[in-house]
């Protein structure tokens, strides 16, 4: 169907969203005000192709149309389990068009929890990316009695599937174009019927403190959210992103789904996760997202690669990267090193961020967990404009960011507009905004914990509010605790800290209530393979290169730089990591020891290492199974100045 | 890749259809030495068919007669019912049957996409200045023989390397690599030289789950030979067991598990 064509009685709303904006009208409005512009650009057999905003609404508009004939209900739920696609987020549009809510599932989740989601909201129907959650889902099929339909976009090895409730994306939408042709104002009709304190989406929280609850976002709420850090930025239609993230987290979802709708922007879908990098040049995204692991992991290539470069290649980076670090993150730079970024700019930086993609960033958020300050002052020594983000799911996520001009090193910021940031008397960071969360689902009591009176929301979160109401961020509230001694201990920011190195791919600190802190540490296999083969240290496998000698060497290096940079905090100097274990296995998701986006879980951590934990503080030796214990350097507290990162 | 599922789900895309390849009595020798020894079997269009042995048992060698690089001095060969008195590799190429080797032999210095694109030579008629002016058949021609290979690229999980040097690849890449290649001939048979030889298990299990993929998608029916009992006997429809040259053994995974000259030939047997 034709939608630049107006219906015979008008448009059933007026275009232009304004407050009374659900997805749907926005989709329509864009269909109608930039049709030929890109909404989506999809890498696939090594070819970009294009999706208009026009051929999306009509894309949406017949898929609605078919899910309709499948059973698809207002208020009724649709989960997701698949890749970021344009087929995704046009299933996405033409469910809200249909009234439904928006279930975004994590793809690599077990088919147990799969199951456990959909039976808990009651979903109906589910678009899935491939016969391997196809698999899964076929499996747990008998215990989801509400589900009817699944709905799958890549049709290779599916062939020989008849169960009745599987449908492909094609079918479904060929079945969909021949209903919708003469169904467009029943359609429109449907569209116009959403109203925008309607549900739209449910999330399920990462659930690093328990387990995950499923949080119910309305249209309204996470508009105005989107539309009002839009506007702080300034983003248009001619912005571009690239959407490569877990579309079961929120954050994804924001950047490639709720504020386009707003905006209008387009949205790159690399070809496959390892190409990301490669087609992520290719496209030169001017907005990006992207979790501080992400960022770490870029770090940790480009501090590989200048390690293998020239002695003189190596010190012109460290000069420059430190004179960037002083002159455009710290704001602590001395005219000369304002000289040398001039300098710096067409030999290392330019370079270096074309390498990365990041030529034509114009705002880069880091968020979906505290991004260590030394992280975030790399990138904006190479000038890329990366500021974190606060925000949880519950929120609304654009909460707190920095300004332009108004960037203070080592805090996520101020307010975005339209948000109110308080602390309560436990130094609890509570939100108040139009774009706060609805509810948990089916959970009264936890949204009634949730709520502090008077609109506030309880974030969970432990902060300090400075006098021009810049916000930093501790920790998870319920983490934060003391040493034994009454040192002030704050996990996370450890952590974060320890992780920056490149040999260092997670690590769980613990101390609460002990005399000292103590760490297991998770080496990055790629890195520290590698330098084992430079030193021509031989190993079997990860459990063998993890108990090298040489191996706790080079972490207790890494943690000696971490305990010289706590050393200058006054508030931190008591909290240096005195010892620690190299774990012999990478923790992992599946083991339920991290969430699936990849966040530590604190709790189940202890509990599986408790006996480790035990020995640590029992002093150096042994595990009871065998893993060898180390003390690490400790510094005095110092108020020399920091000593800049190890990549600087 | 979930291994714990069954492989081999009941109802299948291309039904096991009737003889496609017919070797009736084939002996080998070279001087003195007899590689094989009137040996018989066939193969059925779109199955999965293993050959298997012992070391020097003569299963390359076969593999070798299946595709024209050996002509053996006694016995025929029937494709698609039609007996062939000599088969040469240009010949089998022609008549839809590809292979990998033993040895990888893939152009080394070129890149992933080239090689790939090398396996559609006897797709391409354009000569030599109809290439060079660019005329429309050539140009056609090429834009098709990149399209499949891109097809190719993304059926094999293999994006990331597009454009890669294949030297610079590690060897368990390079196995898919050639697949690649071989399949870009759009064969109807393809012949698999130990595809899984040197492989870790989680290159075998991938490499399982493409060689399934191939059969289930394409329809090809596929040959190979293969050292990995566990492997043999989860991916194919039939064996062949071969030793010293002769055929020992012939029938589903296990009928030929339970065969006792196989269990002899594998577990040795107390002379």
């Amino acid at each position: 169907m034709n939608l630049q064509e107006q219906p015979a009685g008008g448009w059933p709303y007026a275009p232009g969203g304004g407050d009374g904006a659900t997805f749907q009208k926005l989709l329509l409005d864009h269909a109608l005000l930039r049709g030929a512009r890109p909404a989506f650009r999809e890498k696939k057999r090594g070819i970009w192709h294009t999706t208009s905003w026009s051929d999306l609404a009509d894309e949406a508009s017949a898929l609605a149309a078919g899910l309709a004939a499948r059973g698809l209900k207002r208020g009724a739920s649709i989960a997701f389990v698949a890749d970021n696609r344009p087929r995704l987020y046009a299933t996405m549009s033409a469910a809200h068009m249909l009234g439904a809510v928006a279930v975004p599932l994590h793809q690599d989740a077990a088919p147990e929890e799969l199951a456990a989601a959909i039976r808990r909201v009651g979903v109906t129907h589910v678009f899935a990316e491939d016969q391997e959650q196809v698999d899964k889902l076929l499996q747990v099929l008998p215990g989801c009695p509400a589900l009817t339909t699944i709905v799958y976009d890549d049709d290779r090895g599916m062939r020989h599937y008849r169960q009745p409730e599987l449908v492909s994306y094609d079918t479904l939408l060929r079945q969909g174009r021949e209903l919708a042709a003469g169904r467009r104002e029943i359609l429109l009709a449907e569209a116009a019927q959403g109203q925008p304190d309607d549900p739209a989406f449910l999330f399920f929280t990462s659930g690093t403190t328990g387990p995950a609850k499923g949080v119910v976002l309305t249209h309204a709420a996470l508009i105005k959210r989107a539309r009002a850090a839009a506007t702080a930025e300034g983003l248009g239609e001619a912005d571009v992103t690239m959407a490569y993230l877990p579309p079961g987290w929120i954050g994804q979802n924001l950047f490639s789904y709720v504020q386009p709708m707003v905006v209008g922007y387009c949205v790159c879908c690399p070809e496959s996760s390892e190409t990301m990098l490669a087609d992520m040049r290719e496209i030169g995204p001017t907005y990006l997202l992207a979790p501080p692991r992400v960022l770490e992991a870029l770090l940790t290539q480009v501090t590989l690669r200048i390690e293998d470069a020239g002695a003189f290649n190596r010190s012109l980076y460290r000069l420059c990267m430190g004179a960037g670090r002083r002159a455009r993150a710290s704001g602590a730079g001395s005219a000369g090193d304002r000289v040398l970024t001039l300098f710096g700019e067409p030999l290392i930086y330019g370079p270096l961020r074309d390498v990365l993609g990041m030529s034509r960033i114009r705002v880069a958020y880091a968020a979906g967990d505290a991004a260590d300050p030394d992280l975030v002052g790399f990138f904006r020594a190479l000038g890329v404009n990366l500021k974190p983000l606060y925000g949880s799911t519950e929120t609304g996520f654009f909460v707190a960011t920095q300004r332009e001009g108004d960037f203070r090193h080592g805090t996520v910021g101020r307010a975005v507009e339209g948000v109110e940031i308080a602390l309560s008397p436990e130094r609890e960071v509570l939100v108040r905004s139009a774009g706060l969360f609805r509810e948990y689902h089916d959970d009264a009591e936890a949204t009634e914990r949730s709520r502090a009176g008077d609109g506030w929301v309880r974030t969970g979160d432990a902060g300090h509010l400075d006098e021009d109401g810049h916000l930093r961020i501790v920790d998870r509230l319920e983490h934060v605790g003391a040493l034994a001694d009454g040192t002030p201990f704050a996990p996370r920011l450890i952590e974060n800290k320890l992780r920056v190195s490149p040999y260092i791919r997670e690590a769980a600190v613990f101390g609460d209530g002990r005399e000292a802190t103590c760490a297991l540490i998770d080496i990055d296999p790629v890195a520290v393979g590698r330098w084992a083969d430079k030193r021509s240290v031989t190993y079997t496998g990860h459990a063998d290169l993890a108990s090298r000698d040489e191996v706790y060497g080079l972490v207790a290096d890494c943690i000696a730089q971490v305990n010289a940079g706590l050393a200058a905090d006054p508030l931190l100097a008591g909290a240096q990591v005195r010892r620690f274990i190299v774990l012999p296995a990478e923790l992992s998701a599946d083991e339920g020891l991290l969430t699936r986006t990849g966040k530590l879980k604190r709790s189940a951590a202890a509990q599986r290492f408790a006996p480790a934990v035990q020995a640590l503080y029992a002093g150096e030796g042994q595990t009871p199974d065998g893993l060898k214990i180390r003390d690490a350097k400790t510094f005095a507290p110092t108020v020399a100045p920091r000593r800049a990162g190890r990549s600087a | 890749m979930n291994m714990t599922m069954p492989i081999q789900t009941p109802q299948r895309a291309f039904a096991v259809g009737a003889p496609i390849l017919e070797l009736d009595s084939i002996s080998l020798r070279f001087g003195g030495v007899k590689a094989l020894t009137n040996i018989s079997f066939n193969v059925l269009e779109h199955e999965i068919r293993a050959i298997i042995g012992p070391n020097g048992a003569g299963k390359s060698s076969m593999l070798n007669v299946i595709n024209g690089v050996y002509v053996p001095q006694e016995g025929s060969i029937r494709f698609q019912g039609e007996r062939l008195a000599a088969m040469t590799p240009t010949r089998a190429a022609r008549m839809g049957i590809a292979r990998t080797f033993q040895n990888i032999a893939l152009f080394r210095g070129m890149s992933v996409l080239d090689n790939i694109m090398a396996g559609r030579t006897l797709h391409m008629h354009a000569n030599f200045l109809e290439v060079a002016f660019r005329l429309p058949r050539a140009r056609r021609e090429e834009t098709e023989a990149r399209e499949k290979a891109e097809e190719i690229i993304e059926f094999l999980e293999i994006e990331h390397i597009r454009k890669t040097p294949v030297a610079r690849l590690p060897y368990g890449l390079k196995k898919r690599v050639e697949l690649g290649r071989a399949l870009a001939a759009e064969p109807r048979i393809l012949l698999l030289d130990e595809p899984m030889a040197g492989m870790n298990v989680e290159e075998k299990q991938d490499m399982c789950r493409f060689i399934i993929d191939v059969n289930d998608h394409y329809g090809t029916t596929i040959v190979l030979i293969e050292h990995d009992m566990g492997v043999v006997m989860d991916l194919s429809d039939r064996v062949v067991v071969l030793d010293y040259g002769k055929k020992i053994g012939d029938g589903t995974p296990a009928e030929v598990r339970a065969n006792q000259d196989v269990i002899n030939a594998y577990l040795g047997v107390a002379h």
